[in-house]
């Protein structure tokens, strides 16, 4: 799918979040391209999970968190009036910081999506559900043990099933925040392997506090810096030639 | 360092005696509870309890209890005959000696016909506890100490003390004498006390105001309220904590709704059958009169705050993360609820329904109104709509303090009063045991 790439899945202009009257996310222009992995980095508290939030609406469930400026998704108006968004959440996979699959089993976790998007037939759940762990390189470990409860698995394994249940619904783009910051390292370079995998079929955009994992699986990288976007590049450029001083001090390991 | 450790040593004593002091209570309450209340269900039987089962229940060998009913009646005869000879002598008796023994005689007269039940040949009363003799060995020989005994109060020391006087000396050497040597010596062949295991005391109609039989009416009365109330109020309670944890937004008017549960929790349950009389029944007109179903909305009521509350609690508790994962999913916020939140919070729903239900199976106040009757026929299931019905919560007050002969049947009292323990606790075991079991599902 390299002739997508280029193209902007997600477009923020003049994109802000407030909660309540503070600013957590300032003013960003970013565009995400498609079909690629983008790597958002950034002291802690700079608003790169705010970000990450606004593209599948995450923080309505926040009071008083309100947006400004225009933040698109696939051409449409994510803060738009008219827009769907149970739809527009089934469109933009997310895997969260913490591994938090459903207290049931280890297939209804998976089936969770296509059930709540009206399959019901067995033959076809079952034929997601092996895709979905295919996708996520679960299946093998998991595939005798499919009836039983998704709180049984380790902390990796249970991150991968995140991912399968949000490959399960198909998504468009997948936003993953820190998605490995709960994992231990060998865990850690297991999903690091399924996004370079993964890589060409979804949109990716990853929060990572880890320089190193940014550097390995990312094609571009945004830093941000207390709710502003500072610099965005291709990883190569931006953790070799920083053009701010900021992001190289960051990088460099001067503060955050 | 010493002090702290005595100090710790204070406090982990102050526990333990604590949870002695709790456990010895428990022990003193509910342990004569438990000895008195068996008796409903194991006791020493006589013939009249036989022949009563047989003739009322139509339970038993009919050819065997006829059988010792006539070995029975053979020795009870003397007694009969010594009563009728007494009569006769006492018509040739001087006036004065006569009049002397007239009253005694009549009460051991009756006492007989209270313990052996009336002489057979003469006409049937109309009760049916006359028509039987003492149905219960421990009855029984109460009835013989009011014959053998006269109860006399001595009030030389100020306050009344009560003797008993033997009666016997009064009648020695009249025909009379043989009924107190019999009596005395050989009660057991004149009712034969035998071990009798009654379950059906559970189920078993009352006959003549629990003279007999059992509390089947008022079991099925205390189930149809608790299981209704608990129809009533989990829907609603249910979809009120939802409302408080995952819709309402805060402001005056959910501080409002708030407070009229917790005004509502506080509120004697007298109250709220005051309310469910002036309510459901004068107002809404739900029955014409008293019915299983105004009781049950009137316990909804009053257990509906509780079920609220472990529900929010419940809700409140289940990990926003799982909340977050459906909606990124593309889950609605119903479906979310549905799917995701209420089964995990389900333990906790649980726990507090069948808590609630506990206290809906033992309140009183909130049916005297609205649905309870003293005395009653088994409801049944077609007419909880409009009957009112007996309930065993009720009825235990109601059998201790209006009942006519209510010494009588202390034995049925205890047994409701165990019955409605043993029915909370079986509750309270089931909540234990479904949480555990639930839990055990969702933690895999
Ligand atoms: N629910 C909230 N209510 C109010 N303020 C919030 C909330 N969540 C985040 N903030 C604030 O918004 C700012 C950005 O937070 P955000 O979580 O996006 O940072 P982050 O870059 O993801 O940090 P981290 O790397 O620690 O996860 C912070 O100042 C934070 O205090
Ligand atoms: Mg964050």
């Amino acid at each position: 799918m390299s002739e997508q790439t280029g193209n902007a899945h997600v477009t923020a202009v003049g994109f802000s979040v407030f909660y309540g009257a503070q600013e957590a996310v300032k003013a960003v222009d970013l565009g995400i391209p498609s079909g690629e992995v983008t790597a958002i980095i950034g002291p802690s508290g700079c608003g790169k999970s705010t970000f990450l939030r606004a593209v599948n609406r995450m923080n309505d469930l926040i009071p008083g968190c309100r947006a400004a400026g225009k933040l698109m998704f696939d051409g449409e108006d994510v803060y738009g009036g008219n827009i769907d968004v149970a739809m527009l959440r089934r469109r933009v996979g997310m895997v969260f910081q913490k591994p938090n699959p459903f207290p049931k089993s280890i297939y209804d976790n998976v089936a969770y999506g296509p059930r709540l998007h009206g399959v019901t037939k067995r033959a076809a759940l079952d034929e997601i559900v092996e895709a979905s762990l295919h996708g996520a390189a679960l299946w093998d470990e998991v595939k005798d043990r499919l009836a039983k409860n998704a709180l049984g698995l380790s902390g990796g394994q249970a991150q991968r099933l995140c991912l399968a249940r949000a490959l399960a619904v198909k998504p468009e783009i997948l936003l993953m925040d820190e998605p490995t910051s709960a994992l231990d390292p060998k865990s850690t370079a297991r999903i690091e392997e399924l996004i370079v995998n993964l890589r060409g079929q979804y949109t990716i955009a990853i929060v990572t506090h880890n320089m190193q994992q940014a550097a390995r699986v990312s094609d571009k990288t945004a830093f941000f810096y207390e709710g502003v976007l500072v610099e965005f590049a291709p990883t190569s450029d931006l953790f070799t030639h920083p053009k701010e001083k900021r992001t190289e001090d960051y990088i460099t390991g001067r503060f955050g | 360092m010493k002090r702290r450790k005595i100090v710790d040593w204070v406090f982990s004593g102050g526990a333990y005696c604590a949870v002695a002091v709790m456990v010895a209570f428990l022990v003193l309450v509910i342990g004569p509870v438990f000895v008195k209340g068996v008796g409903a269900y194991v006791f020493r039987g006589t013939v009249e309890n036989r022949r009563m089962m047989l003739e009322q229940f139509g339970r038993g060998d009919s050819v065997a209890v006829l059988a010792e009913w006539a070995e029975v009646r053979r020795a009870r005869q003397p007694v009969y005959d010594a009563l009728r000879a007494f009569e006769r002598e006492m018509d040739e008796m001087p006036s004065a000696r006569r009049k002397e023994l007239r009253a005694a005689f009549k009460e051991v007269k009756e006492g007989v016909a209270e313990l052996l039940g009336p002489e057979p040949g003469t006409p049937l009363p109309a009760l049916t506890r006359r028509i039987y003799g003492q149905t219960r060995w421990d009855r029984a020989k109460v009835k013989r100490a009011h014959i053998l005994f006269e109860e006399q109060w001595d009030y030389s020391g100020g306050d009344g003390v009560r003797v008993l006087v033997p009666r016997a000396p009064m009648f020695e050497g009249t025909a009379l004498a043989l009924v107190f040597a019999v009596l005395e010596k050989d009660l057991e062949g004149l009712l034969r006390p035998r071990l009798r295991f009654y379950p059906q005391f559970l189920t078993d109609r009352s006959i003549d105001a629990h003279f007999f039989g059992g509390i089947g009416a008022e079991v099925a009365g205390t189930v149809y309220l608790a299981l209704g109330a608990m129809l009533i109020a989990v829907p609603f309670g249910i979809v009120a904590a939802v409302y408080f944890q995952e819709y309402a937004r805060g402001g005056p008017v959910l501080s409002f709704l708030r407070s009229c549960v917790n005004t509502l929790a506080g509120v004697p349950s007298v109250v709220f059958g005051l309310f469910g009389l002036a309510f459901f029944i004068n107002t809404m007109h739900v029955s014409r009169g008293k019915s299983v179903l105004a009781g049950a909305l009137t316990l909804a009521l009053l257990v509906l705050p509780t079920v609220i509350r472990a529900s929010e609690e419940a809700i409140a508790a289940v990990p926003r993360t799982y909340k977050e994962a459906a909606l990124s999913l593309g889950a609605g916020q119903w479906r979310t609820i549905l799917t995701v939140i209420l089964p995990a919070a389900l333990p906790g729903i649980l726990t507090g329904i069948v808590i609630s239900m506990g206290r809906a199976a033992g309140e009183t106040a909130p049916i005297i109104f609205t649905a309870a009757v003293s005395v009653g026929p088994l409801v049944g299931l077609g007419d909880v709509l409009s009957h009112p019905t007996p309930a065993l919560s009720w009825n235990l007050y109601n059998m201790c303090t209006e009942h006519e002969a209510a010494d009588e049947i202390r034995h049925v009292q205890y047994g409701m009063a165990l019955t409605l323990v043993m029915i909370v606790l079986a509750l309270n075991l089931a909540a234990i045991f479904l949480r555990a079991r639930v839990t055990r599902r969702l933690k895999g």
